[in-house]
């Protein structure tokens, strides 16, 4: 696959699909540059004209914006604290040898195929509700007072309820590379005299270093986007509490029908990823190398 | 100090007795090789003394002191695996270090002792480089840096040398009998390969099947192999057996005789025809059909301008002829 005109049909064939990747990713980011300098409002199409920064200002000046940047990043940070360190703990669990390890695997898994409004519903209805939920019968049962999840803890709640849904992820990922570790190296430092913890702390973990980044880098892009269960559960409540950089420009787009507003928003969203990027590769992005 | 001594140790895995009852007694300072073919328990034999595997029952002491129940690192041992098993994220430095800050030792002492295995083994240049930037047999040498730091009792040795190509591994057979004679401690060494047992060992345990076929210094186990699974396996080539006349006219069930004590000479009692012939120059292997129908390798020493389809006739050295029973069991 070196000879000049192997390398020249190699370009010619890919050219085509970088070409639609390209248009498909130009377009939309133009176009929402150009909105977010325009002034558009779904229920005033008439009026319109350039608007310079002014979207941009409103969003930097809103009394929520900045609590919506902290709970992105907050919601993002949590979820991937929780995912990775639960992740590697069950994915050393299920690596043991047990009477029905495949059974018990594709059960850790379920949760991953479940739609994200629908893992929401079940959390809201059946396990945070303070009337019928299972949280609010066992702190009954304890003669507590049932906590008032999406009340009083609403970023945590949602935190919990993704976390729940992208741990099957994490733990698949963890599980793979636990299984690619050559038995021989645990068993060389149990010669040389290392303790469990000792075997986790110096050969499991550094072993895992390139699933947890792997599963850091994934899990980032899809997290700073969550939507669906902020939605389906407390709306970005109570008041801002837990709304997002996503949630925000959903607020404008659809509730006030103001697409400039959402565009500069939108804009914004996409910096923030980037600075979000950046950084994430400056600090683990290494691991990926060999 | 290094003296390992197992009594009637059992390994089952399920229903299958994989060693069904060994004896064996390891005396300090020898160099013991465990030989014998792919599946015999050498290595499940390494690994309950190294106590990597539960012993279904019998007991396991070493220095005197039952270690059966002992978990691997207090044993006092250190092993060399088949893939060396290095720590990849580590440099050489660390993983030779590890054993040493398991133990909890100073990072002063560490360094001196990293210092000197480094030396012993010609690892100096190459400490602050990971396994991965290595070759096969700077790999090895690391392993066994990492195994000698800890000054163990004894050494244990699953196949190292089988990852290694073929001048790399008499080289390393080399290093490690050297190694043995400036150490001067125990150690137990798995391989399937003869040659290897053959130039290593003091003592050769040959296995088949889990069972302990014959214990012995490597010339003993050549000029009086006590059954026909030693008489085969040990020496290369492989000791022509032949059935039938030949046997009865020697009062045995099957006689054995190597391929270096036939001789080639006019008058001799078989007569045959080569078929295959290998020329390697120090010597000629021949592979001469006997008109009674049965096939010997013969190994005549220089060149020999024999080829396939000339007429030899052939005789067996006076002597050196080993008889077998029925059962298999040589015959005194």
């Amino acid at each position: 696959m070196s000879t000049q005109s192997t390398r020249l049909a190699a370009r010619l064939m890919v050219a085509p699909s970088v070409f639609v990747l390209f248009i498909w990713m130009i377009v939309p980011l133009a176009m929402t540059l150009y909105f977010s300098f325009r002034f558009f409002r779904l229920l005033t199409p008439e009026r319109s004209g350039w608007v310079g920064f002014t979207h941009y200002l409103w969003f930097l000046n809103a009394p929520d914006f900045w609590l919506a940047l902290f709970n992105t990043l907050a919601l993002v940070g949590g979820v991937l604290v929780i995912t990775v360190i639960l992740g590697v703990l069950i994915a050393l669990l299920i690596d043991q040898p047990v009477k029905g390890q495949g059974m018990l695997r594709i059960l850790v898994i379920a949760p991953f195929f479940v739609m994200p409004p629908v893992a929401a519903s079940i959390w809201e209805n059946l396990f945070m509700h303070p009337q019928n939920g299972l949280f609010s019968a066992i702190a009954r049962g304890f003669g507590q007072q049932p906590i008032l999840f999406l009340e009083n803890y609403p970023l945590m709640s949602v935190i919990g309820i993704v976390s729940w849904e992208w741990l099957p992820f994490a733990t698949l990922i963890f599980l793979t590379a636990l299984q690619s570790l050559s038995s021989e190296q645990l068993e060389a430092a149990e010669m040389d005299g290392a303790s469990p913890l000792n075997r986790f702390r110096y050969i499991i973990l550094p072993h895992l270093t390139r699933a947890i980044t792997v599963v850091i880098l994934i899990q980032t892009i899809f997290l700073l986007g969550i939507f669906g269960e902020i939605f389906t559960t407390t709306q970005g409540g109570p008041g801002s509490a837990s709304t997002t950089l996503p949630y925000m420009i959903f607020k404008q787009a659809i509730v006030a029908k103001d697409i400039g507003r959402a565009a500069a928003g939108g804009i914004i969203a996409v910096i923030l990823a980037n600075i979000v990027a950046y950084f994430l590769m400056r600090g683990i992005g290494r691991h990926l190398d060999n | 100090m290094g003296k390992i001594q197992l009594s009637q140790v059992r390994k089952s895995f399920g229903d299958v007795d994989v060693i069904p009852g060994i004896d064996l007694a390891i005396e300090d300072g020898e160099f013991v090789v465990f030989v014998g073919p792919s599946g015999c328990g050498k290595s499940t034999l390494l690994r309950l003394i190294a106590g990597l595997e539960d012993t279904t029952s019998g007991t396991i002491a070493i220095d005197g002191k039952d270690a059966t129940h002992l978990p691997p690192a207090k044993r006092g041992l250190a092993m060399v695996f088949q893939s060396y098993a290095l720590y990849p994220h580590m440099t050489v430095r660390k993983n030779i270090a590890f054993p040493l800050k398991m133990a909890g030792m100073s990072d002063a002492e560490q360094a001196a002792r990293v210092e000197r295995a480094a030396k012993v083994l010609n690892l100096d240049s190459y400490l602050d480089r990971r396994p991965g930037q290595l070759s096969g047999g700077q790999r090895q040498r690391v392993a066994i840096g990492r195994a000698i730091v800890r000054e163990p009792s004894a050494f244990l040795f699953d196949e190292p040398l089988s990852n290694l190509d073929a001048a790399l591994r008499v080289g390393m057979r080399q290093e490690i009998t050297e190694l043995h004679q400036s150490l001067k401690t125990t150690m137990i060494y798995v391989t399937h390969d003869q040659v290897e047992a053959m130039t290593m060992a003091d003592k050769i345990v040959v296995l088949n099947a889990g069972r302990v076929e014959q214990v012995g210094s490597p010339l003993e186990l050549y000029h009086s192999p006590r059954n026909l699974f030693v008489a085969g396996f040990i020496g290369s080539p492989k000791m022509n057996f032949l059935e039938g006349a030949e046997a009865a006219r020697h009062n045995a069930a099957t006689v054995g005789v190597r391929p270096e004590h036939i001789d080639i000479v006019d008058g001799g009692p078989w007569q045959g025809t080569v078929g295959l012939t290998e020329h390697l120059g120090s010597d000629t292997f021949l592979k001469v059909t006997l008109d009674t129908g049965e096939t010997v390798n013969v190994r005549a020493s220089g060149e020999v301008g024999l080829h396939h389809g000339d007429r030899i006739t052939l005789a067996p050295q006076a002597g050196k002829i080993h008889r077998f029973g029925a059962d298999g069991k040589a015959l005194a």
